[in-house]
């Protein structure tokens, strides 16, 4: 019988098959890492006496923590600053190469991978991060762990895992202008639903997943883990290989040949049989946004906030809780809900076509008075790319602010944090209870309706807005 | 890693799904450089709230947390495990852990026990209905055992293993060095280096 992507990558990495309840040992190409999850990884290293097994696969960023503005002073919150000069100190220590604030390959550690052409087809990728799925838009198999694994990676580069289970999302169809691959994940998680995905590689195929672009596609993995996924993963084609034709670390002259002729065996056989399969309706999709606090709570833009008296008992309290924490009331049209901030950024969607896709909406608007609006880019590369095309000027002409990049408001870990009670349309992954800052409301949209909703004020799409300007991301 | 076979403590009734790691730790209480000190951040934006169990006598002092379904979803941080063990939980009770955090769960000793969502709410009754009760959890027969009722649970035979021997899964790894080495010597040269 055939195999699918995830299994042949998975095949490609068995170092040792496990016997009997044993895991396999699985080796692991690339290995990131950021100040928050490796301080404790590079202590238990020194515990123990040992060493970084291949710091030549082992690359590190600072992101989580940093700061906006000002990145040329010295961080102010003193427990974020001794994380990062921790995060120093070690890769000194372990001769790890460092992007550090400044650089200009700095950046979210998912935009970096994929922008210096260090995420390939058919590696494996390992990050102390959740949304390391994004990298599996190559035809990577890409995954997040825990600092013990974190600790496990540097001193074996394997990691023991069980094999995971597959399932297909078939995308069929075309995509409308101005719905996005955002909205198809929206559609997928509230589908199957945060844990749906559970113990499973999402593997994301047909006519509209061809279409994609190579960011599009790692917005679609990005948030694989958001519907309970180990993993997402897209079968590479030539819109992989022209995106990584040329980088800094991709294979070149004759490697470059044999890379690809073995990245092109890496796809579905036609025989293969997936676990479970999921069939999505691209031409049926409209955008798609989040009223509740989890990723899987969302409509379309068009409809109202859901009521819980017509839900069965759990669901009805889940619900209850959500919208008592959202401040909504049921029937409530979406597009009336009005916000205080617009947040376009994160690993999920501040790339260059997401920053384009938002500019053509804001060009010749302003933003609502009632509105603040961040621009967070995902990398410095991303930043200076968007400054030679002039995008940061429509973002500042239309009354947003310009920043350097880092995770930012998707988390809050730098100052960038919403104030209790305000409501926030957010490009980023999470709509968790305080996630976006303690108190702090997060609606998840993609940039398109990010852009509109700034102008409006409240939940909108390009649609919304006159003269009608659309674009397809 | 210490061993783990047997553990009895308060049950702990968390009537909530979907617990993310956000929840279980905010982002803000990340920023620890070291391994321990974490409970401070366990459920930081409900521990304000005098009605969340965890601010009520004798379920504070608990030690097996049954939660509802999908607990520990969302970010892989290892710190939502440290929190839960710093607090002084040995074992979590649900009927679907998210992934990593399962994962992480079993690195650092802290038992995830997954069970049944109708014997789950069996146990909230049981506890509910005289708090402070306290459950024993067995790991070599897989139960949980609350006065008279008993249920199963469910954790990989690997995990279980290793948790019985309270064995640390580097040096696991590194008896395989040499299998390591091998698959490094066959590995094809257009794979990237990050130098």
């Amino acid at each position: 019988m055939g195999r699918t992507l995830a299994e042949k990558v998975w095949d490609q990495h068995v170092v040792r098959q496990g016997e009997g309840d044993e895991p396999d040992l699985l080796y692991i190409d690339l290995h990131l890492i950021h100040e928050v999850t490796s301080p404790q990884a590079f202590d238990g290293l020194r515990l123990h006496g040992r060493g970084l097994r291949r710091p030549d696969l082992t690359i590190a960023t600072e992101d989580h923590n940093v700061p906006t503005l000002d990145i040329l002073k010295p961080i102010a919150d003193e427990v974020s600053a001794t994380q990062v000069a921790t995060l120093r100190r070690n890769v000194e220590e372990f001769g790890v190469r460092l992007f550090p604030m400044g650089d200009a390959n700095q950046g979210i550690v998912h935009m970096i991978g994929p922008e210096l052409g260090l995420t390939q087809p058919g590696t494996t990728v390992v990050c102390g991060d959740s949304h390391t799925s994004t990298h599996g838009a190559f035809g990577a198999l890409a995954f997040g762990i825990g600092t013990s694994e974190v600790e496990h990676v540097m001193a074996t580069q394997t990691l023991p895992l069980k094999p995971f289970r597959t399932m297909a999302i078939e995308i069929d169809g075309e995509l409308r202008p101005g719905v996005t691959s955002k909205d198809v994940i929206l559609k997928v998680i509230s589908q199957i639903g945060t844990g749906g995905g559970a113990g499973y590689v999402l593997e994301y195929r047909g006519e509209a997943v061809r279409a994609m672009s190579m960011e599009a596609r790692m917005t679609m993995c990005n948030m694989s883990i958001e519907a309970g996924g180990r993993a997402g993963m897209v079968a590479p084609d030539e819109t992989t290989f022209a995106y990584l034709k040329g980088r800094p670390h991709a294979p070149q002259g004759a490697e470059w040949d044999a890379a690809v002729e073995a990245w092109r065996e890496l796809r579905t056989d036609d025989d293969a049989e997936f676990d479970a399969v999921v069939h999505i309706d691209a031409d049926a999709l409209t955008p798609f946004v989040t009223w509740g606090t989890n990723p899987g709570q969302g409509l379309p833009l068009g409809e109202s906030v859901p009521d819980p008296a017509t839900m069965d008992d759990d669901e009805a309290a889940a619900t209850r809780k959500a919208l008592a924490y959202m401040d909504l009331e049921p029937g409530t049209k979406l597009r009336d809900v009005a916000v205080d901030v617009v947040f376009l950024g994160s690993c999920t969607n501040a790339r260059i076509e997401d920053f384009r896709a938002a500019a053509d909406v804001l060009r010749g608007h302003r933003i609502a008075d009632s509105v603040q609006m961040l621009v967070v880019p995902g990398s410095m590369a991303v930043k200076a790319q968007a400054e030679e095309e002039g995008l940061d000027q429509v973002f500042r002409d239309a009354g947003a602010e310009w920043r350097n990049a880092g995770c930012s408001m998707c988390l809050g870990m730098n100052p960038d944090q919403l104030a209790p009670g305000q409501r926030c349309a957010s490009t980023s992954n999470r709509n968790f209870e305080g996630r976006q800052g303690k108190g702090g409301r997060t609606h998840l949209v993609s940039p398109l309706v990010a852009a509109a909703t700034a102008v409006r004020g409240t939940l909108s799409s390009p649609e919304d807005l006159s003269p009608t300007v659309l674009t397809t991301a | 890693m210490e061993k783990f076979t047997t553990h009895t403590g308060i049950g702990t009734p968390l009537r909530v799904s979907n617990v993310d790691t956000d929840q279980i730790i905010p982002a803000v209480y990340l920023k620890r450089v070291t391994r321990t000190g974490f409970d401070d951040g366990l459920f930081a934006s409900w521990r304000n709230d005098p009605s969340f169990v965890l601010n009520q006598e004798p379920y504070d002092r608990g030690s097996v947390l049954v939660a509802g379904s999908d607990f520990g979803t969302g970010s892989s941080r290892e710190h939502a495990v440290w929190a839960l063990m710093d607090y002084g939980f040995r074992v979590v009770i649900s009927s679907r852990f998210g992934e990593i955090f399962k994962g992480n769960s079993s690195k650092a000793g802290l038992l995830a026990a997954t069970v049944e969502q109708s014997d789950v709410e069996l146990l909230w009754k049981k506890i509910e209905s005289r708090p402070g009760l306290e459950l024993t959890v067995d790991l070599t027969a897989r139960t949980v055992t609350a006065e008279d009722l008993v249920v199963p649970f469910t954790v990989d035979d690997y995990t279980r293993w290793r948790l019985l021997e309270g064995l640390d899964d580097i040096g696991l790894t590194l008896r395989h060095e040499a299998d390591i080495d091998a698959y490094e010597k066959a590995r094809p040269s257009h794979k990237p280096t990050t130098v």
